[in-house]
C-alpha cells in the first residue's frame, strides 16, 4: 500500500494576516486514484492546492512525493511541474490563438530551435492516445471548451505528471462534455496518475471518485472511501453538522402567516440567466423572510442575481405585486423597489475609495437622478442617521469605506439599500466573514424589517442562521431548484437530506 | 523640553496632514519652481506694460506667457481628468483632435463665411463626435483607452488637412484674433478668461449634477457601480464627449492665435502635457477619485516649467528631454512603493525621537 502513495502532505499549516487558512491538514493521494477534495467556502481547499503547487509557501508541515526520500519543498509553480504536479484550472490558462500542439509544448524545453514537424507529430500521438478529438495544428480557440480543457490535461500528462489537480474543470461544460472529461480522467487513472478533483457538484463526485477528503474551516474533517460516505453524510461533514446532533434538535421553526388576498411582492416564472441555472419559479410575500440554500456553487446566488437583473436574463417573467415587470438591468429592479446586497462585498459591494457617506447614499442618489444631487447637508443627514441606526463604527462619514472592518463595511451596504426603502430586499451572504456580534445584529434587523412588511430573501452558508431567520427555504442542487421546505420540514437533517438528494 | 517636543510633533503632524492633501503636490511643485526662478533670476517675474501691434494695451512678461499658454492646458486638463477618472486611461488623440476642430472652424469661417460663433459650434459638434468615437471604442468595445485613441492620434491630422483640402486659409477678421490674444482695453490675455469660464462651468456642473460621484464610482469599482444602477459604459462615454468639448475650445484659441492653422504642428504633443497635468495634480492615472482643482493647478505648473526652460535658453527640441526628467521624478515619488518607503522612514525617525 505504502509504495502506491504518490503524494503525501502532512500537518500543513498556513496563515494569512487574521486568518488561519490551514491548520494541520493531512492529505494522501495514491497512484491511479481519483480523489475528491471537498469543502465549503473558506474550508481551505484552494489554499491547500496553492501550497501544493508552490503558489503559497507553507508555514509548517511536510510534502512527500513518490520517488524521493526526503520531504520536498516546492517554491514555485515551475518547481511543482518539475516534481510532477500539474494543475488544470477552471479558466483555461492556455493561449487561444496558438495551435493545439504549440499550447502543449510552449515554455517547455530550453532549446532555441524548434522542430515543428516533430512537435506536431508528438502532439498528434498524445491526442490520439488520450482519444481527444482535436487536430494538433488546429488553433486552440476553434476547439470547444471541453477540448481546450482536455488539451490542458494532455499537456500536463505529457509533462510526466504523477499528480494531476483538476480545479473545478466541469463548471463551464455541458453534460456530454463532462462525460468526455470523465472518460479521460478514468483513462489517466488506469495509467496510474493520481488525480485531485475539486468540484461543487455532488453527482460528479459520486460518479468518478474513489476517495473523498473533506475540509472545513481550515481543518481536516476526514478522508473517506466513497462507499463509506453516503451523500447526506458528506453534506453534513461539509457543513459541520453531525447527523446525530441534528436528529435531537428542538422543533422551533419560524412560520409565516399568509393573509388571504395578499399577492406576492415578487413572483418569478421560468426565470433563467446566462449563468447556467435551470429556469425556476419563486415567490415571496410582504413581510416574509425566505431563503435559498444549497452548497456553494449550487446556484443560489445566480437565482437572486437573475431577479435583480445583475446577470443577463435569458427568459422568464417577473411579477411585482401581481403585475408583470421587465427587469433587464439593476436599475430596473431598483425602480421596482428591489434592493440587493451582493455576495462578494469587496468586488460587488463597496466602492473602496469613496467615503462611507457616498457609499451609503449612492443607490438612492442614482435612483433620484443625475441632475438632482443631494446637498452635502442632506447626504450627511442620511449618512449620520444610518451610521447611528446600524451602529456603524467609523471615524467619520468622510472616512473611505475600505478602511472599515468587514462587518462595518457590510453594514454600510445594508444602509445603502435600507435608505432606498425597498419593498423586497435580497441579502446574499450578508454575514460572511464578519464577527458574531454583527451577525446576530443583522439577523435581528432582518426579522424587524420583515415585521414592518418588507419581503426579504436571506442567503447564508450557515444553516443555523437560515433556520433562525427564514420561514421558508428553497433548496438548490447543481443549478436546480430541488425542493421547498417550510413549517415542520425546517430542520437541519431535512435540509441536508434535500441538498444531498436523499439517500442514494 | 516637554512642551517643545509636543510642539514639534504637532507641527510634524500638521505637515504630515498637509502632505497627504492631494492638492499639496502641484502646489509644492509650483512653489519649488517659483523659488528656483526667484533665486536664479528675479527678472523672471518682471511684468511690463506696453502696446501691441493692434494698438491695445497689454501686459507682457514670463508670468503672462504662463497665464496665456497654461490656460489651454487647464481647459484640456478638465476633460482629461474626467476621462482618467472614469476609464482609468488617457486620451492621446487630443492634439490631433484640436487640429480637426481648428480645421472645421476655418472651413466654416473662410470657406462658408459664417460668423465665428457658428464655426465654433460646428467645431464643438465635430469634436464631440470624435470624442464619442473614442468613447464608444473604450466604453462599448472595452479597448484600452490609449490604444483606442491611438487611432485618432494617427489619423486626426490627415483628417484635419483633408477638411480644407490641405489648404491653409487665413481668417482676415482682426476681431477673431482677440480670442487668442487680447481684447482691446484689457491687458490680460483672453485665453485666461476663457479658461476661467470653462473652469467655473465645470465646477458648477460638478456641483449641480452627479457627474463627479458617478465618474469616480465607475472608475473605482465598475461592477459595484453597475449593481447600484449606474451604466458604467455610458458614463465613460460621456467623459470622452466632454473632453471633445474641451478640445473644441482649445482649438478656437489655437486657431485664433495665428488666424490660421498648420495641420502637422498645431497643438503637437499637447496631450502629453495635459496627461502630465492630471498626474501632477496627484490624480491616480488608474482612475477613481479625482481633484479637478489640483489638475488645473497642475496645468499651470507644467506651463511654468516649460516657460522656465525656455527662459534658460533650452532649445525647443531639447525641451521634452528636460520635461521627461521632471516626469520621471514625479511619477517615481508618487508611486505607492516609494510612498510606502518614505512613510516607513518617517515612522522610523519618529520612533527614534520617541526613544
Amino acid at each position: 500500500m505504502k509504495d502506491k502513495v504518490v503524494l503525501e502532505m502532512k500537518n500543513i499549516h498556513k496563515s494569512f494576516p487574521g486568518v488561519r487558512a490551514l491548520q494541520g491538514v493531512d492529505f494522501t493521494l495514491c497512484e491511479g486514484e481519483i480523489h475528491a477534495l471537498m469543502g465549503e467556502n473558506g474550508a481551505g481547499k484552494s489554499t491547500l492546492i496553492k501550497v501544493l503547487t508552490g503558489v503559497y509557501g507553507k508555514d509548517e508541515g511536510q510534502i512527500f512525493i513518490k520517488g524521493k526520500e526526503e520531504a520536498v519543498s516546492i517554491k514555485s509553480p515551475e518547481e511543482a511541474q518539475k516534481a510532477g504536479i500539474s494543475t488544470v484550472y477552471q479558466e483555461i490558462t492556455l493561449c487561444p490563438n496558438l495551435t493545439v500542439a504549440e499550447n502543449m509544448y510552449i515554455g517547455r524545453g530550453s532549446s532555441v530551435y524548434q522542430n515543428w514537424k516533430k512537435m506536431n507529430g508528438a502532439a498528434t500521438k498524445i491526442l490520439q492516445s488520450l482519444d481527444i478529438q482535436a487536430d494538433a495544428t488546429q488553433e486552440l480557440a476553434s476547439c470547444s471548451l471541453a477540448v481546450q480543457q482536455m488539451v490542458a490535461i494532455a499537456r500536463a500528462v505529457d509533462m510526466d505528471c504523477k499528480v494531476l489537480i483538476l480545479d473545478e474543470p466541469t463548471s463551464s461544460l455541458d453534460e456530454q462534455e463532462v462525460e468526455k472529461l470523465f472518460k479521460l480522467m478514468r483513462d489517466l487513472k488506469a495509467r496510474g496518475v493520481g488525480i485531485i478533483f475539486v468540484t461543487h457538484f455532488l453527482d460528479q463526485v459520486y460518479e468518478v471518485c474513489d476517495k473523498i477528503t473533506v475540509l472545513r474551516d481550515g481543518k481536516l474533517v476526514g478522508e473517506y472511501e466513497i462507499a463509506d460516505l453516503p451523500r447526506v453524510k458528506l453534506v453534513s461533514k461539509m457543513l459541520g453538522k453531525e447527523l446525530h446532533e441534528t436528529t435531537g434538535e428542538k422543533k422551533e421553526h419560524l412560520t409565516y402567516e399568509k393573509k388571504s388576498g395578499v399577492v406576492p411582492v415578487i413572483e418569478t416564472e421560468n426565470l433563467h440567466s446566462n449563468t447556467g441555472i435551470k429556469p425556476f419559479d419563486f415567490n415571496i410575500y410582504p413581510g416574509e423572510v425566505n431563503g435559498f440554500t444549497g452548497l456553494l456553487g449550487s446556484g443560489r446566488s445566480e437565482c437572486v442575481r437573475a431577479i435583480f437583473g445583475a446577470d443577463s436574463v435569458l427568459g422568464g417573467t417577473v411579477k411585482k405585486n401581481g403585475k408583470v415587470v421587465k427587469i433587464s438591468k439593476p436599475m430596473d429592479a431598483m425602480k421596482n423597489g428591489i434592493g440587493y446586497l451582493p455576495e462578494d462585498r469587496k468586488v460587488d459591494g463597496i466602492i473602496g475609495d469613496l467615503s462611507v457617506r457616498e457609499n451609503i447614499i449612492i443607490a438612492l442618489q442614482v435612483l433620484r437622478g443625475f441632475f438632482r444631487p443631494f446637498t452635502k447637508a442632506e447626504a450627511n443627514k442620511f449618512a449620520d442617521e444610518y451610521i447611528k441606526l446600524l451602529g456603524i463604527k467609523t471615524a467619520s462619514a468622510n472616512t473611505p469605506i475600505k478602511s472599515l472592518s468587514g462587518g462595518n463595511q457590510q453594514k454600510c451596504i445594508l444602509a445603502r439599500w435600507l435608505l432606498t426603502h425597498p419593498d423586497y430586499l435580497i441579502l446574499d451572504e450578508p454575514t460572511r466573514g464578519i464577527d458574531i456580534g454583527t451577525k446576530t445584529e443583522i439577523q435581528k434587523l432582518v426579522l424587524k424589517l420583515a415585521s414592518e412588511g418588507m419581503g426579504i430573501t436571506f442567503i447564508s452558508s450557515e444553516i443555523d442562521e437560515m433556520l433562525g431567520t427564514c420561514s421558508r427555504l428553497i433548496v438548490m442542487r447543481d443549478l436546480n431548484v430541488v425542493g421547498e421546505l417550510s413549517g415542520e420540514e425546517l430542520s437541519q437533517s431535512m435540509i441536508m437530506n434535500t441538498i444531498a438528494g436523499g439517500e442514494k | 523640553m516637554q512642551t517643545k517636543k509636543s510642539n514639534y510633533t504637532s507641527i510634524s503632524e500638521m505637515l504630515g496632514k498637509l502632505v497627504k492633501q492631494q492638492i499639496f503636490i502641484p502646489v509644492a511643485a509650483l512653489l519649488l519652481l517659483a523659488i528656483f526662478n526667484l533665486i536664479a533670476d528675479p527678472g523672471f517675474y518682471k511684468i511690463s506694460y506696453g502696446v501691441n501691434s493692434a494698438g491695445s494695451p497689454v501686459l507682457s512678461g514670463y508670468l503672462m506667457t504662463i497665464l496665456d499658454y497654461g490656460s489651454e492646458l487647464a481647459i484640456l486638463a478638465v476633460g482629461m481628468t474626467l476621462v482618467t477618472a472614469s476609464s482609468g486611461g488617457q486620451d492621446i488623440s487630443v492634439g490631433a483632435a484640436i487640429a480637426i476642430a481648428g480645421s472645421v472652424m476655418l472651413k466654416f469661417i473662410c470657406g462658408m463665411n459664417t460668423p465665428v460663433i457658428i464655426a465654433f459650434l460646428a467645431a464643438c459638434v465635430v469634436s464631440m463626435f470624435f470624442g464619442a468615437f473614442n468613447g464608444v471604442l473604450v466604453a462599448h468595445f472595452k479597448i484600452q483607452p490609449m490604444v483606442a485613441t491611438l487611432i485618432l492620434y494617427t489619423a486626426g491630422r490627415s483628417i484635419a488637412a483633408w477638411i480644407n483640402n490641405n489648404e491653409l486659409p487665413i481668417v482676415s477678421d482682426p476681431k477673431f484674433a482677440y480670442l487668442g490674444g487680447f481684447i482691446p482695453g484689457i491687458p490680460i490675455p483672453t485665453p485666461f478668461f476663457i479658461a476661467a469660464a470653462v473652469v467655473i462651468i465645470s465646477l458648477l456642473v460638478l456641483r449641480f449634477t452627479n457627474l463627479g460621484l458617478y465618474t469616480q464610482a465607475v472608475g473605482i469599482n465598475e461592477s459595484s457601480s453597475r449593481l447600484n444602477g449606474l451604466n458604467p459604459a455610458f458614463i465613460k462615454f460621456i467623459t470622452f464627449v466632454i473632453l471633445g468639448l474641451c478640445v473644441a475650445v482649445v482649438g478656437l484659441i489655437k486657431v485664433s492665435r495665428l488666424s490660421t492653422i498648420n495641420y502637422s504642428v498645431i497643438a503637437k504633443d499637447i496631450e502629453m502635457d495635459a496627461i502630465l497635468a492630471v498626474a501632477l495634480g496627484g490624480n491616480a492615472l488608474g482612475g477613481g477619485k479625482f481633484n479637478l482643482a489640483a489638475s488645473i493647478i497642475g496645468a499651470y505648473v507644467i506651463q511654468f516649467l516649460t516657460t522656465t526652460l525656455y527662459k534658460f535658453n533650452v532649445q525647443s527640441d531639447a525641451l521634452p528631454a528636460y520635461k521627461a526628467v521632471v516626469v520621471i521624478f514625479l511619477v517615481v515619488i508618487s508611486a505607492p512603493v516609494v510612498r510606502d518607503y518614505i512613510s516607513s522612514i518617517g515612522k522610523k525617525i519618529s520612533h527614534k525621537e520617541v526613544a
